[in-house]
Parts: C-alpha cells; sequence; structure tokens
C-alpha cells in the first residue's frame, strides 16, 4: 500500500478521475491502519554494531524516511516502533524493558540483528540475554549480523505489512481492561525474571535437593 | 631526567638500577620481568620518574589456576617512544592483593576495576575499587578459570558434541533454570534485597565545589544515559550539577560486555577474528590488525609483502572512515542535528563499499588471517580505492575544513572545552587523538612502528590545546596523513601472494606470550595474548582505547557545564562495543 489515498480506495465505489487524488471511500479499519503504517517512528536507541547501520538506513542512501519512518525520536512516549539494534545483556534489559513499558500503544517491537533476536554470536556470553523476545513481545526479526540496511528496510516493509491486517475491533489498546505492563527484571547474583521467580525458588530447591542426596548415593 | 639511562638499552637500564628488586621472567615464550607485590610500588615509581617509562599502557590479569595464583601484568611505554617493558607480579588466588598503582599512574584506576571485577584480584589503596562492567552483587569473578557461565559446555571449542558430527541442541534446554542465568544455592528470591547503587555516594564523596560560591546552591544528580541520545550508545554518565556546572561525574558502563575475553578464551584462535570485527565496530579492519600481529609474533611468521601493503591500505580507509564519522556525529552533539553527519556518512559508505568488495561484508570484515588476509584485492577495486583516495576524498576532507575550521559556533562551542594537558594526558594513559590534542606527539605507527609503516612518509598531528576542538584538528589531519600513506601504498604495492603458507582454520600457536599493538582510530589498541601450546588462547586481554580513555573523562569536563559534558564526550570518541567489550 503505497501513501496515496487510491491505495486504499475500495474498487465497488467509483470516484471521478478529478477527485481522485482527494476523495475516497474506504473502511474505517482501512484507512486507521494507511495512517499509522505511513507514520511508523521509530525510537532513537541503539544497543550496538547493529544501530550503525540502523543510522546508515536513515541516512541519506537508504533513506527510510521514503517508507514513513520518518524521524527517530528519543523519547519513547513519541515512538511507535522500537528496534532493538545490538546485543541485549543483563546490565541493560530492565532499562530496554522500562523504555518499553513507557511507549505509549500501539508499539511495535522489530528484533534487529542475531543477537536481538537471539543472542547472536555472543549468546554463551554470561551477560548476554538470549534475545529480547525472553521479555518483551517481537513483531518482527530480522537475521543478519549485522542486517544490511536493505534488510532492515526489509523488515520494516514487513512491519507495515502486519499493520495492514490488524482490525480496530481486536486492537489491544481499544480493549476496556488495560493492557498489563511487563514487569521489570531485576539484577541480583544474576538476572532474575520477575514472572519466574517461583519456578526459580523451585530449581534451587531441586538442586540442592539433588545435591544433598549425591553423596548418600555413592556410600550405598 | 638522567640521559644515560635512557639512551642505554632498557635491559642495561633495568639491570642496573632496578637489580635487587626485579627478575627476569625466565618462562620460556615470556618476556619482561616479575616483581613481589610488596617492591611493586617501589620499582614502578623508579621506572617512571628514573628510566623514562612514563605511560602505563595497559594493566591486566592471568589466572594460573593450576599454579593456584593470580599474576597481574603490566605494560609500559615511554611516551618519547620505543620498545616497552613488561611487568608481573602474583598473588594467590584466595584473598591476593597487589598494591594499586593509581598513586602513581592514575590512568591504571579503571584498568584495575576491571582487573577486580573480572578476575577478582584485589588492589590496596585504589580509591575507588568497585565492580565496573558487571553490576554490584554479581555472583563471581567470570574471568577466573574455575567460574563456569550458565551455558557451559565444554572448556575448550570445538565442542565435541557439535564437531564433527553436529549436533546442536539448544543451550536452554541444558541448564537447570532453562535461561542463562544460574542462582547460587543459598539465594532465596523472596527475601533477598538488592544492593544500592553505589555511584550517587561516590558522586558526593568525590566532588570539587566550585572556588568562587558566592551563593549556596543545592546540588542535583543528572543521569544521562544508558538510553540517551547523545551517549553514542549504551553509556551512562552521572553528573552532579551545581546549577548547570559539574562539579562531579562518574561513568558506568557495562551495558554491553558481550564477554569477548570468556568467550575467546573458549574459542580457538582463528575463531576470535571475527569477533575483534565487532569490538569497535566502526573500524573493524584496525581490531583485525591488531590481534593479527598479536598471534604471528607468537607464532613467528611473517606476512608476505602484498599482504602487508593491503593491510596498510585497508587500516588507513579504516582510520579515515571512523574519523570522518567522529566528526559529523561531534557536530550532532553540537546541535546541528544529523544534518553534519550525513556528510559524514556519504563519505563512509563509499568507503563500506571498498569493504564490501574486498571482504564480503560491510561492517563486519573478518579480512585477516594469521600470516596474510583472507583474499587478494581484485585489480577494479584498487582502481576505486585510487579514485577515492586521489580525488573524491582529498575534496571532501577540504569541504569539511572550510565548512567547520572557522565556523563561529564550532569555535565558540570547542575552544578552551575539555581541556586535558599533556601531563595529565600521559598520565591517564590516554590514546589516539586525545593524547596527541594535549601536544603529546605519540602514535604507536611511529613511536613503535609495527608491519611496514616505518617505509611510509607521514607527519604525526598534534596540537596543544588539548581541548574539543584540538582533538577536531587532529583527527582532520589525520585523515590528511592517511591519505598521504593511502597514495604511496597505492602507489608502492607489489604482486605476490597474500597469505604466508596455506590457509588453515586451526593454527599451531606455541607457548608463551604476546602484547601486539596498533594504533587505531581511538587510539592504542592493543591485545595481549598468553598461549599454552593448546589451539584455544589461555587468556585473551584487549586493550581497548576508548575504554582508557574515559578515565580522564572526570578531570576533561570537571566544572564545565553539563551541556559541553556531551560534546566533550563526543571528541573522546568512545564506541561501546569496545568500551565494554
Ligand atoms: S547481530 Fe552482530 S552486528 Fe548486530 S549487534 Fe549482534 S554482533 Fe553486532
Amino acid at each position: 500500500m503505497n501513501p496515496s489515498p487510491e491505495s486504499i480506495q475500495n474498487q465497488d465505489y467509483q470516484i471521478p478521475v478529478e477527485l481522485r487524488q482527494q476523495v475516497t471511500i474506504t473502511t474505517l479499519d482501512r484507512i486507521y491502519n494507511w495512517g499509522r503504517r505511513n507514520s511508523m517512528w521509530p525510537m532513537m536507541f541503539g544497543l550496538a554494531c547493529c544501530a550503525i547501520e540502523m543510522i546508515c538506513t536513515a541516512a541519506s542512501r537508504y533513506d527510510f524516511s521514503r517508507f514513513g519512518m520518518e524521524v527517530m525520536r528519543a523519547s519513547p512516549r513519541q515512538a511507535d516502533v522500537m528496534i532493538v539494534s545490538g546485543t541485549v545483556t543483563k546490565k541493560m534489559v530492565p532499562q530496554i524493558v522500562r523504555l518499553y513499558n513507557q511507549m505509549g500503544e500501539p508499539k511495535y517491537v522489530i528484533a534487529m540483528g542475531a543477537c536481538a533476536s537471539g543472542g547472536g554470536p555472543f549468546k554463551e556470553g554470561y551477560n548476554v540475554v538470549s534475545g529480547i523476545d525472553k521479555f518483551v513481545p517481537v513483531d518482527v526479526y530480522i537475521p543478519g549480523c549485522p542486517p544490511t540496511p536493505q534488510a532492515l528496510l526489509n523488515g520494516l516493509i514487513t512491519l507495515q505489512k502486519k499493520v495492514d491486517h490488524e482490525t480496530i475491533k481486536s486492537a489491544r489498546w481499544y480493549r476496556s481492561d488495560p493492557v498489563p505492563e511487563i514487569p521489570v527484571p531485576i539484577l541480583g547474583p544474576d538476572l532474575i525474571d520477575v514472572r519466574r521467580i517461583e519456578a526459580i525458588r523451585q530449581t534451587i530447591q531441586t538442586l540442592a535437593d539433588e545435591a544433598g542426596n549425591r553423596p548418600q548415593e555413592g556410600e550405598a | 631526567m638522567n640521559d644515560r639511562l635512557l639512551s642505554s638499552t632498557v635491559d642495561e637500564a633495568v639491570s642496573s638500577r632496578l637489580s635487587g628488586l626485579l627478575t627476569e621472567d625466565t618462562r620460556p615464550g615470556y618476556s619482561g620481568y616479575l616483581v613481589a607485590p610488596e617492591n611493586l610500588l617501589e620499582a614502578v615509581q623508579i621506572l617512571r620518574d628514573e628510566l623514562g617509562f612514563d605511560y602505563l599502557s595497559s594493566v591486566t590479569g592471568v589466572d594460573y589456576l593450576e599454579e593456584d595464583r593470580l599474576e597481574t601484568v603490566y605494560h609500559f611505554y615511554r611516551s618519547t617512544g620505543g620498545s616497552g617493558l613488561v611487568l608481573k607480579s602474583s598473588c594467590s588466588r584466595e584473598n591476593g592483593r597487589i598494591p594499586s598503582l593509581t598513586p602513581i599512574y592514575p590512568g591504571a584506576e579503571f584498568q584495575e576495576r576491571e582487573a577486580w571485577d573480572l578476575l577478582g584480584i584485589r588492589f590496596e589503596g585504589h580509591p575507588d575499587l568497585r565492580r565496573i562492567l558487571m553490576w554490584e552483587g554479581f555472583d563471581g569473578h567470570p574471568l577466573r578459570k574455575d567460574w563456569r557461565e550458565p551455558y557451559f559446555e565444554e572448556e575448550a571449542k570445538p565442542f565435541k558434541s557439535r564437531w564433527p558430527d553436529g549436533k546442536a541442541v539448544r543451550s536452554e534446554e541444558k541448564t537447570p533454570f532453562g535461561d542463562n542465568v544460574c542462582f547460587p544455592p543459598d539465594f532465596d528470591p523472596q527475601t533477598w534485597q538488592a544492593e544500592p547503587e553505589t555511584v550517587i555516594e561516590r558522586l558526593q564523596q568525590d566532588e570539587k565545589p566550585l572556588a568562587d560560591e558566592e551563593i549556596q546552591t543545592d546540588r542535583i544528580v543528572v543521569n544521562l544515559g544508558p538510553q540517551h541520545p547523545s551517549t553514542h550508545g549504551v553509556f551512562r554518565m552521572t553528573v552532579m550539577l551545581d546549577g548547570e556546572t559539574i562539579v562531579s561525574l562518574k561513568p558506568v558502563m557495562g551495558y554491553l560486555h558481550r564477554n569477548h575475553e570468556k568467550i575467546a578464551e573458549r574459542n580457538t584462535f582463528l575463531q576470535n577474528m571475527p569477533f575483534t570485527d565487532r569490538l569497535d565496530y566502526l573500524a573493524s579492519m584496525s581490531n583485525n590488525f591488531g590481534y593479527a600481529i598479536a598471534v604471528e609474533k607468537l607464532m613467528g611468521v611473517t606476512p608476505p609483502e602484498r599482504a602487508e601493503y593491503i593491510r596498510v591500505i585497508m587500516a588507513e580507509l579504516t582510520r579515515i572512515s571512523s574519523h570522518i564519522m567522529t566528526t559529523g556525529f561531534l557536530l550532532n552533539d553540537l546541535g546541528a542535528f544529523f544534518t553534519p553527519a550525513l556528510y559524514a556518512l556519504e563519505e563512509r559508505e563509499l568507503i563500506l563499499d571498498i569493504f564490501e568488495m574486498v571482504s564480503g561484508s560491510r561492517m563486519m570484515c573478518n579480512y585477516f588471517r594469521f600470516g596474510g588476509v583472507v583474499r587478494d584485492i581484485p585489480e577494479d577495486v584498487l582502481g576505486r580505492i585510487r579514485q577515492l583516495v586521489t580525488d573524491r576524498l582529498p575534496r571532501k576532507i577540504d569541504e569539511l575544513d572550510s565548512y567547520l575550521t572557522n565556523n563561529e559556533i564550532v569555535k565558540t562551542r570547542c575552544q578552551g572545552v575539555g581541556v586535558l594537558t599533556d601531563v595529565q594526558a600521559i598520565a591517564y594513559s590516554a590514546a589516539g587523538p586525545i593524547l596527541r590534542a594535549s601536544g603529546v606527539p605519540y602514535d604507536v605507527r611511529r613511536a613503535d612502528p609495527y608491519s611496514i609503516y616505518d617505509r611510509f612518509d607521514f607527519d604525526v598531528a598534534v596540537q596543544t590545546h588539548g581541548d574539543v576542538y584540538d582533538r577536531y584538528l587532529v583527527r582532520l589531519q589525520e585523515m590528511r596523513e592517511s591519505l598521504k600513506i593511502l597514495r604511496q601504498a597505492l602507489r608502492d604495492i607489489p604482486g605476490g601472494p597474500v597469505l604466508a603458507g596455506k590457509p588453515q582454520y586451526q593454527v599451531r600457536v606455541p607457548a608463551g606470550e604476546a602484547y601486539g599493538r596498533v594504533e587505531g582510530p581511538k587510539g592504542e589498541l592493543g591485545f595481549y595474548v598468553v598461549s599454552n601450546g593448546k589451539p584455544n588462547p589461555y587468556r585473551y586481554h584487549v586493550r581497548a582505547p576508548s575504554f582508557i580513555n574515559l578515565t580522564s573523562l572526570e578531570t576533561m569536563c570537571m566544572h564545565q557545564k553539563v551541556a559541553d559534558a556531551v560534546v566533550v564526550l563526543g571528541s573522546v570518541d568512545i564506541i561501546l562495543g569496545e568500551v565494554d567489550r
């Protein structure tokens, strides 16, 4: 769907040629999505090497403004899409979750590159989170290390296609119940995912039991 | 300083002056001297004051698990040039203590904190021995050889489970917690209390009030980052302000600590090459260069002539692309949002095209190999480089010069801001354009030439004021000098092979240690590699220039306005991949 109003025109109705640039007959969903998909402002927020390719995509050669990512916004309140561009570390992930919570709905997340998608080359590292989707829901994954600017553009266009298929009726941000925030993880002896506290406690218990049993087995 | 001592060789000087304190390191493959911890400070004082080793390049440690000791390793150089001196001191793994060098070399501050954080070496007399890359309250010192990460599989790659048969298992499924985490047995998430962040306390302790304070004002603490558009990544500065003036500043880093060194010690030597790309991701070719030099020193191979020329061409193109980007983004920090950076990025794209043509990737080139480079440059690419170097880039650098150098706003905002004197710069182990802008003509390419840099005719860019403006001027001049080197290299490049021997996946590296250093765009980039003859490095440490350059950030920003701190940081030119590794 291109930005011109003709692209959302319902073909069952005929609009006189001279009015086609000004008047269109369409559905509410279509015009709503058309407006949103053509003004997807990313958050200005770079994590690692992939962020450099994101900057290149914003610069004149690739220029993602052509597709509606007009400006990058430094404030999460003004951004529509968070491009997680780089390695997510344990030390950084509380901040990323907080930024995600601070973004206004509708909001989308793109995991750019191998690191953000699943840990990437640094996955085995002790301070690396194996992909941002462990904490935040991701809409589009872009493979590559780093993905080329073309790949990022393709990812953004894929996100636009996703937006095209949404409908106002089921949009989570128009439901009466509030959208729950994602609990911010805590830095303890290791990264504590607050949603999994009970599981962590049980695992520690099981491990302790196993360790306690083992010497006795040996004796027997 | 004593001239006789300076002119004599290092060994003679050391043996005549320090014979009682130092003993030679005679382990095969090792060099330098050993010193007992109780003699360290005395020896170092003499080294600095009498023998002229005024520049402490790198501080790190090695965990010799089998011998039950931790060894600190120091690399000293003279700011006048020449080869270096390596000093080592060891302590026991349990509760070992080493005196801190910060009273003599303030530049050791962050490096010692890093060694404490990752290796658990306690530095006595350090003013602020906190963790630096990991967070307070993290369990363990990860670079110790007996510390295992949650996704631990085997001590060394290639893992038997995956090679040669190739079975892939998701790491998550193998850990008890189902994720990349591991908790100590006595940890109870319900009753556990987080340790408070100590950085604010430190800010208060180190506050340096303004001298002419007439009105008492409340102090406010401002956090810049880790998500902030002008911190160039995930870097955080906490500043304490009196009005708008900075009275205390503490950098907080580690938000991009990707455990480069731990992973590298499990990798084979060659597997580390692509990881070095991701250190300073704006200058991957330079990183390759430093690592290749360090390992080549151990292996004793020399690359063929053509490879040396290709390496120099790539390293200098990298320098130009990095400097031009820094200059563009400095303007961003001055408030000219994005337009100047677009000019810079345009030129960078042209250089990236060349990298893509020779290596297959725009940013992560992975182009160097031990004993050469991975493949030859196609002839038409050489033509393109020639065209770029003789025609386009000189024009564009002149254009940048004419737009910025005499620009009113640039001058007002940059001159006299973020000053670092030559004495301070050396003491803080600053490197690269920061050091040279402060009037110290120290460039590793000239001071301790590596590869074939001794063949080229170029000047070391140097300025005297040590402010943001002079750093900009140094970068500008350095780009022009790089063009000079490039023109000579393109004129003289011979034909022939580009790799010594045949390509290998597994290189044989004899036991020993080596320190390879190159002049990267950000400064002296060093790789300290210890091999024990196995296919993997026993210890791998990166002397990251942007990390060490941050040691002097507080001094540079002291009593400046908070808006200027952003500019000063821009002029230091940090890349978080390298700061945090
Ligand atoms: S995917 Fe590759 S390029 Fe991107 S952040 Fe990770 S290591 Fe860097």
